[in-house]
């Protein structure tokens, strides 16, 4: 605890002990690595000098208050964002500085956005196969472009997955917010991404759904690895293996769910606040 | 598939060819057969002028996909209609020859304006193809080039419907100049011929008019097509969020800019066929009013329907020229205040009355009036899909 303490002290990341974490994992297998990255809205630090990275194959969750900066970590890593200074590399050695979004998502990132965003007039089916990975997207190609059946297959199985198997013709806008949640998923699931980032996947459905969620993103982190941010601490309980938290930008802690809710600093900045919210 | 999609594609694909057998044969035959006096008789004066209407029909199909379907607003499709109509004009311009009121081999509005010699632009247009051509390219040249910059800077919404007027004014302001030899504030007219044919030969205006009839049909299966591709889905989804399609790994701006072309070279076309049956083009007829009245158009028609924008271009002029003879100076009203009740009251336009209309019939009748498919030809429209 006192390790922990000095490292928060020094505003650094505070990772199970330093030494231990660069034996872990060092960038070298991480499929993502922030490297003092800060982004800058006009002199406001959305995100400060922040280091951050993942491994392949793992499932991690961010928490953190609202306006911590963890849209704005996504937003980053997919190229909405441009960081100020600061590295961020994906897989071995693909530097995502500089690249647009598209190239960004044909690497390998997909992301599925805190409020649903959906086709609202097309119908479920063509969302589905209109976010299908593809060896080429451009407009020739999907001007002249059949659908093999292999690729209905997998939007079939697809909407299986997702539940939403009974709706594959209805028009998306007209589904309910639950369902737009995991019509989305199923969108960014089917770009077949290495990196999954999960903006608030929950907010918004029943105690049911949200389980089934949790149950899906588990399984999905089996295959790729996932991103999810989510102030549902239920929910953060039932998937999370490393949870990192957030605060003003820069990461306050790391670990697991019992040494994150432990930790004196994040109760006081985060937990403490849900409590009174509560 | 139980959602009836197959069956309305049907019913669609029927409504289709009744429609292009109606404007192919049947008003040419009224036209032609039926004595002059006869209740049943379609005047030559109202087949052109319908050619005409018909030849809007198909820069409309061009602005509803951007419009409709892309959601994007151009407010210059008369620059890209007007270069197509004086492409073709510049070369019915030259084929009047010594017919000239001067009796010159150059246009009258040049030896008028004391132009020694025709200017080098005018020398291709002596060729029929090249003005043939020429009138759809250059409309889709100068879309690529403008298109290219506006998109790539991602210029959207309310400032591209800015800049599209801003070109419509430029391109009114150069047409209208004498010093770009292109007839100033008159235009090219005084038309005589085209290929050989008398303009003022009923039966060459009736061949135009056919000829406009299957440019049309041509026009509206290509955009059909392009709307039930993918690449028409992923134009509808540009128009729902163009955010998620970016993360869904398409670059809009280049949806957008063929878009933008494509409907360039429809408006083309459009100028190409109106400059012969018309008789005249000026730049009245591509600044920022006509251009804005395209818009209307489609939105009385009913955007994001091929059929549409058709109905509502011909509609809307049709409505004109009737109203233009009783109050000419009235139109501009009636026009703005069309606009104004079809956006508040009929966002679907004529094309959405309609097909309120029609759900409202087949609900009364038991079995929901859909067609009884039989079940073998069902399995083949599906597996067609
Ligand atoms: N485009 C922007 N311009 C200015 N400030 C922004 C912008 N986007 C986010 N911010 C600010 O950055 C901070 C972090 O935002 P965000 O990453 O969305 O937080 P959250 O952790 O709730 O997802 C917030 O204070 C927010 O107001
Ligand atoms: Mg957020």
């Amino acid at each position: 605890m006192g390790g922990n303490r000095l490292c928060l002290l020094r505003k650094l990341p505070c990772w199970r002990g330093s030494a231990e974490m660069a034996e872990q994992s060092s960038f070298q297998n991480s499929i993502i690595y922030l490297d003092g990255v800060t982004v800058d809205y006009d002199g406001f630090k959305a995100l400060n000098n922040l280091t951050f990275m993942v491994d392949y194959k793992e499932l991690r969750v961010v928490i953190g208050p609202n306006g911590a900066g963890k849209t704005t970590l996504l937003d980053v890593i997919c190229g909405k964002t441009k960081a100020a200074s600061g590295r961020v590399v994906f897989g071995r050695d693909v530097d995502l500085k500089g690249k647009h979004e598209d190239e960004i998502v044909a690497l390998g990132i997909g992301r599925k956005f805190q409020a649903p965003s959906v086709y609202g007039f097309l119908s479920v089916w063509e969302n589905l196969d209109l976010s299908l990975k593809r060896s080429s997207k451009g407009v020739f190609a999907t001007l002249f472009g059949k659908s093999t059946a292999d690729e209905r297959v997998r939007i079939e199985k697809n909407l299986e997955t997702i539940g939403l198997k009974d709706y594959a013709h209805t028009r998306a806008g007209s589904l309910s917010h639950g369902q737009k949640q995991w019509l989305e998923i199923g969108m960014v699931i089917l770009q077949d991404p290495s990196l999954l980032l999960v903006d608030e996947p929950v907010a918004g459905m029943t105690d049911e759904e949200t389980e089934q969620t949790g149950q899906l993103l588990q399984s999905l982190a089996e295959k790729q690895a996932i991103i999810v941010i989510e102030h549902d601490m239920e929910f953060v309980r039932q998937i999370a293996r490393v949870v990192t938290v957030l605060h003003e930008g820069t990461v306050i802690c790391e670990g697991s769910v019992e040494k994150v809710q432990a930790d004196d600093r994040v109760r006081e900045i985060y937990l403490g606040r849900q409590k009174v919210a509560h | 598939m139980s959602d009836g999609t197959a069956d309305k594609n049907r019913s669609g694909g029927m409504a289709f060819w009744a429609v292009g057998a109606i404007l192919l044969v049947v008003m040419p035959l009224l036209n032609i057969l039926p004595p002059e006096d006869s209740w049943f008789h379609l005047s030559d004066f109202s087949l052109n002028r319908f050619g005409k209407f018909l030849a809007f029909g198909i820069l409309a199909l061009g602005l509803d996909l951007i419009w409709g379907y892309t959601g994007i607003l151009s407010l210059g499709q008369g620059v890209f209609f007007g270069l197509g109509a004086y492409c073709m004009g510049m070369h019915l311009m030259l084929t009047i020859g010594k017919e000239s009121v001067y009796g010159t081999e150059m246009p009258d509005f040049m030896v008028w304006n004391q132009v020694k010699e025709l200017p080098l632009f005018w020398k291709p247009f002596y060729s029929f193809p090249v003005a043939v051509i020429g009138s759809i390219l250059v409309p889709m040249a100068f879309a690529l080039v403008f298109g290219f910059f506006a998109f790539r800077s991602r210029i959207k919404g309310v400032y591209f419907a800015i800049i599209t007027q801003a070109l419509a004014l430029v391109a009114w302001l150069v047409f209208n100049r004498n010093d770009t030899n292109l007839g100033g504030t008159n235009g090219l007219t005084d038309f005589k011929q085209v290929i050989g044919y008398r303009l003022s030969e009923p039966s060459t205006q009736l061949v135009l008019y056919i000829i406009t009839v299957l440019c049309l049909g041509a026009s509206y299966l290509f955009c059909q097509w392009i709307i039930r591709s993918r690449a028409g889905r992923v134009l509808v989804a540009v128009r729902d969020s163009e955010k998620r399609v970016v993360f869904s790994g398409y670059t809009p701006a280049n949806y957008k800019l063929f878009v933008f072309v494509v409907a360039a070279a429809l408006a083309g076309l459009a100028g190409m066929l109106y400059a012969p049956q018309v008789g005249i083009i000026t730049p009245a007829q591509i600044g920022v009013l006509p251009s804005l009245e395209m818009v209307i158009w489609v939105a009385v028609g009913g955007r994001a329907s091929l059929a549409g924008a058709v109905l509502g271009a011909v509609s809307v002029n049709y409505g004109r020229s009737v109203l233009t003879n009783y109050f000419p100076e009235l139109w501009p009203f009636i026009l703005g205040g069309l606009f104004v009740l079809v956006v508040l009251l009929f966002p679907d336009g004529l094309i959405g009355m309609m097909r309120k209309a029609k759900s409202l019939l087949s609900r009364s009748k038991p079995d929901g009036g859909k067609p009884v498919v039989p079940a073998e030809k069902a399995a083949v429209l599906e597996g067609k899909r």
